[in-house]
């Protein structure tokens, strides 16, 4: 345990410290080769504009490396993978795809996101909304807001744990300890084995990513809602709009650009959902994804690179004009009108 | 349209109190502005009137009703507000039809009530923008274009001009106050500014620290100051006040503490003995070789006028004199004070005399 902590801490100071020293040392380099005192006057405004042409390429410089390192080079790489066989050494054009297009396990994944793309979303913007606005009026909403926000801060992985026993199932006759199953039973009815039932485990899968993003959309409608300046909503008082109007009509109207964003920011969060379903299920009872079933062909039981590579691609290409509306949203919303 | 009457109305915050009891008769038609430094609940009041404060105490009437606890959209009011709080969302012409939409009027009626209030305003050739669009002075007569589309009992304007530059400020100013004189529409005006008071109001209420300090027409308040508030509050530059008493012997002579002798206009015997403040405006003195001596601190030529600061009996006064001035900072003029504008203050209630 204190080794563990001792190494964590010299790595910090290792990394830090290593920033420190490239940023401190390029900086002062550059003044020695271009100085801009003791030399004469041209000289040292001709030193100064090459210092300011080349010093933010050599403070951006390391980040744009380790992008391309770790982001340029994985995309390209898994490109051509996905038009090569198994191993990675023959190529194979576009059969990967095909094979994907075809394949039942595929088809049954891609059918599983959209119907996660069509319920997470929109199912935590709208409670995030509400959440949000209710907890506005209320004088314990800042607690019932921590407690809506603190699941965000539990790793998918836990929160499925937790909610493996939320929906745990005990055989007949033994107590059910899973809180789902109890209440079922208390009120008479039948215990499910719910993670095993096709389709609706989906939902029971979604439900969990539902709890930890809610928060999120929470906190940041929360912070939109409170930059609609007061007299509008006051103008639209005596105009005489009711409660209800005046959050559908001036309100939301007024923070949409927010909405999107939180909207398409759990979008590709939801693209990309590998972790609940590898915990909860693995992929069986046809509750599979995707991004798992990339997993599965490339690292585990498939063994397939092209496939795996293949199902990446698929993915990325879903990602990508979804991130760029969202950047280019994010963008309009921080810039101002 | 409709008369306006605020009973005895008091409203706190808490345990604060910020309107201590009100009492002001609006007529039937009348451009009525609250005017006071900023925190003395001028707003506040408005705000109570339009129903987005609740009345702690008292009544407020529109017409022959009591507000008191009606809803603002039963009030049949429209307000103004300082940042023109236009739906940003919405078009010009979407924002100015807002309220008749919620009130489920149709397309064709919308239409006819908001074409010619947007003529009225200059406001045809934008109606299809949206508020980003358009400069300050554009958004306000957004505003008022909003409001005058209600055709309202009242019209309700919070500091409208505030956030305007000086000159589209003036030019606003003159607007507002046609558009009174066209629809002749009760209206209550809040602002800090006692020009814009002055020159736009039909009356004036001044208010201080949650309380009416003097009611009237804007001349009889700058003629008639009731107290040293609105004697110092009212007229720019503001009034000089000079400490002293009068003279035992003889009530229309003033003497200043270092016992400069200034004229009375109306003398009050009663007066004698007491410590009074001699108030006199910058424009009521003009330049007489036989009068009193002042000395000449700062000159400010401005062409049509001369504003000088001077120091007469002790203190520094500010003077306005309709002519061109030949002296310099250190020089001593002589001035005659017309005593038909002069007033006195009892120093310790404050009150007119």
């Amino acid at each position: 345990m204190t080794a563990q902590i001792l190494s964590a801490v010299f790595t910090i100071i290792i990394g830090v410290g290593g920033c420190v020293v490239y940023f401190w040392t390029a900086n002062r380099l550059l003044d020695v080769i271009f100085p801009s005192r003791g030399v004469s006057g041209a000289a040292a405004i001709d030193n100064l504009r090459r210092q300011g042409y080349i010093r933010p390429w050599l403070f951006v410089g390391p980040a744009m490396l380790i992008l391309a390192v770790y982001l340029i080079y994985p995309v390209v790489a898994t490109l051509i993978l996905s038009v090569h066989d198994r191993t990675g050494q023959n190529f194979v054009g576009m059969a990967n795809y095909s094979w994907a297009f075809g394949d039942r396990e595929f088809l049954q994944a891609i059918f599983n996101n959209i119907l996660w793309l069509a319920v997470v979303p929109a199912a935590c913007t709208f409670l995030g909304l509400i959440i949000a606005v209710l907890t506005d009026k209320i004088w314990w909403g800042n607690i019932a807001k921590s407690l809506v926000f603190a699941p965000l801060a539990i790793s998918f992985v836990g929160a499925s744990v937790i909610w493996k026993f939320v929906y745990e199932y005990r055989g007949e006759g033994q107590a059910q300890i899973g809180i789902l199953n109890a209440i079922v039973q208390y009120f008479g009815g039948n215990p499910q084995v719910w993670i095993s039932t096709p389709f609706w485990n989906n939902f029971f899968l979604m439900v969990i990513l539902i709890w930890i993003q809610t928060g999120f959309a929470m906190v940041i409608l929360s912070s939109a809602l409170r930059g609609i300046p007061d007299e509008t909503i006051e103008a639209a008082t005596i105009d005489g709009a009711s409660g209800f109007q005046i959050f559908w009509k001036i309100m939301i109207p007024q923070i949409w650009g927010t909405i999107a964003v939180v909207w398409t920011t759990i979008t590709i969060l939801v693209l990309k959902v590998f972790d609940i379903v590898l915990t909860m299920t693995n992929g069986q009872w046809n509750s599979n994804t995707l991004a798992n079933l990339m997993f599965d062909w490339m690292f585990r039981g498939g063994g397939d690179f092209g496939r795996g590579a293949a199902i990446a691609v698929i993915i990325m290409l879903a990602v990508v004009p979804i991130m760029i509306w969202n950047i280019r949203q994010a963008n309009r919303e921080g810039g101002g009108h | 349209m409709a008369s306006v009457d605020f009973v005895n109305v008091k409203k706190s915050f808490g345990s604060h109190p910020v309107i201590k009891g009100v009492d002001v008769e609006i007529a039937d038609g009348e451009f009525v502005i609250l005017v006071g430094p900023s925190g003395c609940g001028k707003s506040t009041l408005l705000r109570m009137l339009a129903g987005l404060e609740n009345i702690s105490a008292g009544e407020i009437r529109i017409g022959d009703k009591v507000v008191n606890r009606l809803a603002p959209k039963e009030r049949d009011i429209a307000m103004v507000f300082q940042n023109y709080a236009l739906y940003p969302h919405m078009t010009v012409a979407e924002n100015m039809a807002f309220s008749l939409k919620l009130k489920g009027a149709s397309k064709a009626e919308i239409e006819t009530r908001v074409k010619p209030a947007a003529e009225i305003l200059g406001l045809t050739p934008l109606l299809d923008r949206y508020p980003r669009q358009l400069s300050g002075g554009q958004r306000q007569r957004v505003a008022m274009g909003r409001a005058i589309v209600r055709d309202p009992q009242v019209f309700l304007f919070d500091e409208p001009l505030s956030n305007l530059d000086a000159k589209l400020r003036v030019a606003m100013r003159a607007e507002i106050k046609e558009l009174h004189q066209r629809l002749k529409t009760t209206t209550v005006y809040v602002t800090h500014d006692q020009i814009e008071a002055m020159t736009m109001a039909d009356k004036i209420v001044v208010m201080h620290d949650g309380i009416v300090e003097q009611i009237g027409a804007p001349l009889e308040l700058y003629d008639q100051p009731a107290n040293l508030f609105v004697a110092g509050f009212i007229g720019s530059p503001a009034m000089n006040m000079i400490k002293g008493r009068l003279d035992p012997e003889n009530a229309s002579r003033f003497i200043a503490l270092d016992g400069t002798v200034l004229p009375v206009g109306k003398p009050v015997e009663a007066a004698k003995g007491k410590d009074l403040i001699y108030g006199l405006r910058p424009e009521s003195m003009r330049l007489d070789g036989s009068g009193i001596p002042i000395t000449v601190v700062v000159i400010e030529p401005t062409g049509s006028e001369t504003q000088m600061m001077a120091k007469l009996a002790g203190v520094d006064v500010a003077c306005v004199f309709h002519e061109r001035v030949a002296a310099r900072p250190g020089d001593i003029i002589n001035v005659a004070i017309d005593t038909r504008s002069t007033h006195l203050f009892d120093a310790e209630s404050g009150r007119r005399l």
